[in-house]
C-alpha cells in the first residue's frame, strides 16, 4: 500500500498543520488568523532586509493618512548574529511574522492574544506579559512605544505604536506586531535547540527539521558574513546604492515645487540595499566605531528621503 | 462631604513610570482643587499595570457664592470716570449700580458683583480632562487616529462624585473619544467583564473580587512574604532584591509567586552571573542556602494568573527559558576563561575611548604610567600597582562583562584570581571602580587606591584638556563623581596627594606629546611665575621661550604655549576639586564658611590637610578665645579697609618697632611676631590645633589694644605705624584661615 503512504489521511494532514508540532503549520495558523480578520497577506519583500520592519508595507505604508492592514512572513538577515550553525538559539538568517495595522485599531491587544491563542497559547495556563519595550531604530529614523511580550518569561513578540518613521510622525499611528516565528516555535514545540524544530511536522521518515533546511546555509553564510564577504566589493556596492538612491530620488520630482513623486519605491529599494551591504560590512569588522555612526547616518538621510517621497506619491496620500 | 474617585485604564503602563504617576496624579488632581478653591480631607493614589487611581475625599461640594462691593465715583463725576467704573466693575450701564447716600462728602456709586459659587462637579468635569491632556509622563505617545497622548492607549475613565451617604454622580467630561464613566474592568484574563463602581470602597473590594490587587505595596508585601516562605519551606532564603520586588509588583495586577529549579551544574558559575542572568533577564528571585551563603539551583518567578494547572507550564516555560540563559552565560564564562586579561589587551588598540583622547590602549598606558607614579604616594608595590592598571580594564572585552555591564570590575576580578595574579592585583581589578556612589566604600588596599586614583584622575584630566567640563546638570561624562571619588579616597585613606604638581603633570600625558610632556616638566619649577601671564598675549610665547632658554633649547614657542594652557586649565580643575570639597564637607555638616576661610590661603592643593584645618578651625571658633580674636581680627580688618580706601593705599610691610609708643601695641606687636613664629612652625608640622593656641595668644593683646590705643590718631606717621599693626594681625591669621571670610 504505498499508495496511502504518500497521501496522508485528512487526520494526519490536520495533525502536521498543527502549530504546535510543526513550524510551517505555525506559520500557516497565524496567515490564517490574520487573514480571516481582513489583513491583507502579503509574500515575503524580494531584497535582503534586517527585519520585517524594513518591507515597504510597513516602512513606507506606516506613513500618510491612508488606512492599511497588512501581515507577511519576511526572512530577515542579520549577518552579525550568524555562529556556522553552533548555538542553538542565534541565527543570521531567520523568519519574522509581520503585522501591520494602520490606525491602530483599539481592540488590537485582543486580536494579538487572540493569535496566540490560534497558535496553541492559552492566556489561562500561560502567563502572558507586556513588558515595557521602546522600539527605535537609527538606520531608519523611526521610533515607536509598546512591549516586548512575554510568554511564561520568554520574549515570544514584540509590539509597537510607530510614532515616527523616516523622520515623520505618524498620523495615524500604526500598530505593529512582530512574531519571532523560530523562537515561538520552539517554545510550542517544546524544542531547545532551533535546528530540531519539526519543519513539516511529520513524525515518520518523512520529518523534516529546521536543521535540514538551514543548517548548511547558516555555516555556509556565516563564514561568508565573517572571513570571506568581498568588502571592496561591498563598499562600492554601498556607494552605489546609495548614489542611485539619491539619483531616483531626484529623478522621480515631477516638478520644481515637489508636489509629487513617481519613483518612492524603486528609490527606497536601493535604501534597503545600502542598510545591508552596511551590515554586511560591519559583520566583517571593517568599519570603526565612528565610522559605523557616520554610515547608520547616510542610511538615515536615504530613508528621510525616501519617506518625503513616498509622502507625494498616491499611497503616501498625496 | 464628597468623594472623588478617577480611574484611568489604559494598556500596560511601564513599571517603572507607576509610582510617580500616581503621586503626580495626586499633587496635580489636589493642587488644583485647591488653586480652584475646593479643600479636601485626604487623597491616596494608585497604580497597577493598567490603572492609575485616585481617591480624594472631603472635597467641598461647592465653592460658596461670592459678594464683593466695589465702591465707585460721586454721583455727577465726569463722564470718563464713570466709564472706567463701569468697566472695572464689569457693569453695562451706570443704572446697574447702587447710590449710597454720604451727606457729608456728596452722594456716590456702588458696584455690587455677586458670583454664584459653583458645583464642585462641574469645576471637576472641567478640570480633568486638562489634567490628562497635561499630565507629566516621562514619555508619551498617540495612538488610532487619536490626537490624545497618554503613556500607552487610554481605554477608559472611571470619575464618580458624591458624598457617602448618596449614590455618587458621574463627573461627566470627554476626553477625544473617551467618555467618563462608572464603569472598568477586572484582571485581563481572569475576570475581563465591566465592573460598575460606585466610590473608592466598592472599587477596591469589587477590583479584589475580579483578580486585582490596586495597591503597589499590598502587591509587594504579597510577593515578599510569599517568596520568603516558599524559600522557607524548603531550607532556602530569599536574596533580598528591593529594586526587583518594587519592578515586579508593577509588572502584575494579581501576583502569584511560584517556586523553579535549574540544573545543579550552573552552580559552577560565578553567583552574581546567575543572579544577573536570573534578574535582569527573567526578573526572577534567587534563593541561597542560609549556610553557606551560596546561592542554590531554586529561583521564585511572580506569574500574574492563577492557571488552571497550577502554573505547571509557567514554571515548566520559565525553567526552560532560565535554562537557556544560564547555558549561554556558562558558554560566556567558560570561553572567557580561556583567555587570559593580557591577551585581550591589543584590541583596545582599535576601541576608540574618545574623538579627542585616542583609544582605550592609549588610556590605559596613561593610567598604568600614572598608578606607577602614585604607587609611593599611597604606599603601594609599584609594579603590582602597575599590573592590576594594566589588566583592570581587559574584562570590559570579555563576553559575560558584554553581557552584563554591570559586572564590570568583578568579572575582572574572578578571571584575574583564575589566571593567579597576586590578591592585591585581583581585588584592584573590582575595587579601582569605587566609590561608585555616595554610598559605597571606598578602596582600602594600596594597590586599588594607586589604580582607582589614577582611572579618575586621567578621566578628569583628560577631559578637561579638551574642555568638556559638566555645566549645571549636564554631566555626561559623570565627572563630578570622579572627583568626589578621589576626595573621598584619600581623605578615608587619610593620603597626602600634591594635587597641583599631579594634574598638570598629566596633561602632559593625555596631550600624547612628548614635547608637551618635556615642556611641562621644565616648566613645573616656574608655574607660580606664569600662571599669571595671559594666555592672550601676543608676546607669551617669546616670554615663556626666554625662561626656558637655559635649561632646553628644543622646545618652542607653541609647545611651551600648550603646556602653560594645560597650567590653566590644571588650575581650573584644582578649583573644581575645592568646589566638589566644599559641597562634600556641607553635606557632613561643616561650615561652608570655614571651608572657604581655608580654601581662600594661598597654594591649598592638599585635601586632607585642607579638611584638618577646617576640623582645627571649627573647634577654635567654638571656644571664647576663638570667637573672641574673631571679632579683633574683623575689627582690624575693618577699620584696615575702610583707611586704606579712604586714603588709597595699603598698609602692608612690618611696622616701625621705634614709633611703638603705649605698652599695649609694644605688648601687641611682640605677641604678633610670636604667635606668626609659633603658628608657622606649627603648620609647617600639620599641628592645626596648636597654630590655633598660638593664634589664641593674641587674644588678650588685641582686646587690650582696642581699649586703650586709638589708631586714627592726628600724628600721620603714628596713624601709619598702628594700621599696619593691625594689618599685622589680619597676616598673622592667614597662617591657618582667612578670617575675614568667616561668617559671625
Amino acid at each position: 500500500m504505498a499508495e496511502a503512504d504518500t497521501l496522508a489521511t485528512p487526520r494526519q494532514r490536520q495533525d502536521n498543520l498543527d502549530p504546535s508540532r510543526s513550524f510551517q503549520g505555525l506559520i500557516l495558523a497565524l496567515q490564517q488568523y490574520w487573514a480571516s480578520w481582513g489583513c491583507v497577506i502579503l509574500q515575503p519583500y524580494d531584497m535582503e532586509v534586517g527585519a520585517g520592519t524594513f518591507h515597504p508595507a510597513t516602512t513606507l505604508r506606516a506613513l500618510g493618512p491612508k488606512p492599511w492592514n497588512a501581515a507577511y512572513v519576511q526572512p530577515s538577515r542579520r549577518p552579525k548574529d550568524g555562529r556556522y550553525g553552533e548555538n542553538p538559539n542565534r541565527l543570521q538568517h531567520y523568519y519574522q511574522y509581520q503585522a501591520i495595522l494602520k490606525p491602530s485599531p483599539p481592540d488590537i491587544q485582543e486580536l494579538y492574544l487572540n493569535s496566540l491563542k490560534a497558535i496553541g497559547i492559552d492566556p489561562n495556563v500561560h502567563d502572558i506579559r507586556f513588558v515595557e519595550d521602546d522600539w527605535e531604530s537609527p538606520t531608519l529614523g523611526a521610533w515607536g512605544l509598546g512591549w516586548e511580550c512575554w510568554c511564561d518569561g520568554m520574549e515570544v513578540s514584540q509590539f509597537t505604536y510607530f510614532q515616527q518613521v523616516a523622520g515623520f510622525e505618524c498620523s495615524p499611528v500604526a500598530g505593529e506586531l512582530t512574531y519571532g516565528l523560530e523562537r515561538l516555535a520552539m517554545y510550542v514545540q517544546g524544542v531547545d535547540n532551533v535546528f530540531a524544530l519539526n519543519f513539516n511536522g511529520r513524525d515518520d521518515d518523512r520529518r523534516v527539521t529546521y536543521g535540514d533546511v538551514f543548517l548548511q546555509a547558516e555555516q555556509e553564510y556565516s563564514r561568508h558574513n565573517f572571513e570571506f564577504a568581498d568588502t571592496a566589493m561591498l563598499f562600492e556596492q554601498f556607494k552605489m546604492a546609495e548614489a542611485a538612491c539619491q539619483k531616483y530620488l531626484d529623478a522621480g520630482w515631477t516638478d520644481e515645487k515637489k508636489g509629487r513623486h513617481l519613483m518612492a519605491l524603486p528609490a527606497y529599494d536601493q535604501c534597503i540595499k545600502a542598510s545591508h551591504v552596511f551590515n554586511l560590512l560591519d559583520a566583517r569588522g571593517v568599519i570603526s566605531v565612528t565610522e559605523r555612526q557616520s554610515y547608520i547616518l547616510r542610511v538615515r538621510e536615504l530613508a528621510k528621503a525616501c519617506g518625503a517621497a513616498w509622502l507625494a506619491t498616491e499611497g503616501g496620500g498625496a | 462631604m464628597p468623594d472623588l474617585l478617577l480611574e484611568f485604564l489604559s494598556e500596560e503602563i511601564p513599571a517603572r513610570m507607576q509610582a510617580k504617576a500616581a503621586d503626580d496624579l495626586r499633587k496635580i488632581v489636589t493642587d488644583r482643587l485647591v488653586a480652584a478653591g475646593l479643600t479636601y480631607e485626604g487623597a491616596k493614589a494608585f497604580a497597577t499595570p493598567r490603572r492609575l487611581a485616585l481617591s480624594v475625599h472631603g472635597v467641598l461640594a461647592r465653592h460658596p457664592d461670592i459678594r464683593e462691593e466695589k465702591k465707585g465715583p460721586r454721583v455727577g463725576a465726569p463722564e470718563n470716570a464713570i466709564a472706567g467704573f463701569l468697566k472695572a466693575a464689569g457693569l453695562k450701564s451706570i443704572a446697574e449700580a447702587k447710590i449710597e447716600k454720604d451727606a457729608k462728602k456728596g452722594d456716590f456709586y456702588v458696584a455690587v458683583i455677586e458670583k454664584a459659587g459653583r458645583a464642585a462637579i462641574e469645576v471637576i468635569g472641567e478640570m480633568i480632562p486638562e489634567v490628562v491632556r497635561g499630565f507629566p509622563w516621562p514619555k508619551s505617545m498617540r495612538w488610532g487616529s487619536g490626537r490624545l497622548s497618554w503613556v500607552r492607549p487610554l481605554h477608559s475613565i472611571i470619575a464618580t462624585f458624591g458624598p457617602e451617604t448618596e449614590e455618587p454622580e458621574v463627573v461627566a467630561f470627554n476626553i477625544d473619544g473617551i467618555t467618563s464613566g462608572n464603569e472598568t474592568r477586572g484582571h485581563r484574563f481572569m475576570a475581563p467583564g465591566a465592573i460598575k463602581v460606585r466610590r473608592f470602597d466598592d472599587y477596591v473590594a469589587s477590583l479584589e473580587k475580579a483578580k486585582v490587587v490596586l495597591d503597589a505595596a499590598r502587591r509587594a508585601d504579597t510577593i515578599h512574604a510569599d517568596a520568603k516562605n516558599l524559600a522557607f519551606a524548603q531550607g532556602f532564603e530569599l536574596v533580598e532584591d528591593a529594586g526587583l520586588l518594587a519592578e515586579v509588583a508593577g509588572l502584575v495586577e494579581w501576583p502569584v509567586t511560584l517556586m523553579g529549579t535549574f540544573d545543579q551544574a550552573f552552580l559552577a558559575i560565578p553567583g552574581e552571573v546567575i543572579r544577573a542572568t536570573i534578574r535582569n533577564n527573567q526578573k526572577c528571585f534567587v534563593l541561597r542556602d542560609p549556610q553557606t551563603a551560596k546561592l542554590v539551583n531554586k529561583f521564585i518567578l511572580v506569574a500574574n494568573i492563577e492557571a488552571s494547572d497550577h502554573g505547571k507550564a509557567i514554571v515548566a516555560g520559565n525553567e526552560r527559558v532560565i535554562r537557556a540563559r544560564l547555558s549561554d552565560a556558562k558558554f560566556f564564562y567558560d570561553t572567557d576563561l580561556k583567555a587570559r586579561l593580557e591577551d585581550r589587551l591589543p584590541k583596545f588598540d582599535g576601541i576608540v575611548f574618545h574623538e579627542k583622547l585616542g583609544t582605550q590602549a592609549e588610556r590605559i598606558a596613561r593610567i598604568v604610567a600614572l598608578a606607577g607614579q602614585l604607587a609611593p604616594v599611597v604606599g603601594a608595590d609599584a609594579a603590582k600597582a602597575e599590573r592590576a592598571a594594566l589588566l583592570c580594564k581587559a574584562d570590559l572585552l570579555t563576553e559575560v562583562v558584554g553581557e552584563f555591564p554591570e559586572l564590570q570590575g568583578l568579572m575582572g576580578k574572578y578571571y584575574a584570581e583564575a589566571q593567579g595574579e597576586d590578591e592585591a592585583v585581583a581585588h584592584a581589578c573590582e575595587d579601582h571602580y569605587k566609590p561608585k556612589g555616595p554610598d559605597d566604600l571606598v578602596p582600602g588596599d594600596p594597590v586599588s587606591i594607586a589604580v582607582a586614583l589614577a582611572d579618575k584622575l586621567d578621566t578628569l584630566v583628560g577631559f578637561w584638556a579638551i574642555d568638556e567640563k559638566p555645566t549645571g546638570s549636564k554631566d555626561s561624562y559623570a565627572l563630578r563623581r570622579a572627583a568626589l571619588g578621589v576626595i573621598r579616597i584619600v581623605i578615608e585613606n587619610q593620603l597626602r596627594l600634591p594635587l597641583r604638581l599631579q594634574l598638570w603633570h598629566h596633561f602632559g600625558a593625555v596631550g600624547r606629546d612628548e614635547a608637551l610632556a618635556e615642556a611641562i616638566a621644565v616648566l613645573h619649577p616656574l608655574q607660580e611665575q606664569i600662571v599669571e601671564l595671559s594666555a592672550t598675549d601676543i608676546e607669551l610665547a617669546v616670554k615663556l621661550e626666554v625662561l626656558v632658554s637655559e635649561k632646553s633649547k628644543r622646545l618652542t614657542g607653541p609647545v611651551l604655549v600648550q603646556a602653560h594652557s594645560h597650567l590653566r586649565q590644571s588650575r581650573d580643575l584644582l578649583a573644581f576639586f575645592a568646589d566638589r570639597l566644599k559641597v562634600q564637607l556641607r553635606e557632613q555638616g561643616a561650615r561652608h564658611d570655614l571651608v572657604d576661610a581655608v580654601l581662600a590661603l594661598e597654594g591649598q592643593d592638599d585635601l586632607l590637610m585642607i579638611v584638618r584645618r577646617v576640623e582645627a578651625l571649627a573647634k577654635f571658633l567654638e571656644t571664647d578665645d576663638g570667637q573672641n580674636l574673631l571679632a579683633g581680627v574683623k575689627r582690624a580688618s575693618n577699620i584696615l579697609r575702610i583707611e586704606e580706601k579712604k586714603d588709597n593705599k595699603s598698609y602692608a610691610g612690618a611696622p616701625d618697632a621705634k614709633r611703638l609708643a603705649e605698652p599695649e601695641e609694644k605688648a601687641l606687636a611682640e605677641a604678633v611676631t610670636i604667635a606668626k613664629k609659633e603658628a608657622s612652625a606649627a603648620v609647617a608640622k600639620e599641628d592645626f590645633a596648636g597654630a590655633m593656641s598660638a593664634m589664641a595668644k593674641l587674644r588678650p593683646k588685641v582686646d587690650a589694644f582696642f581699649d586703650k590705643v586709638t589708631v586714627n590718631v592726628d600724628d600721620g606717621a603714628l596713624r601709619e605705624n598702628r594700621l599696619k599693626l593691625l594689618n599685622e594681625i589680619r597676616e598673622a591669621t592667614r597662617a591657618v584661615a582667612d578670617f575675614s571670610k568667616i561668617e559671625g
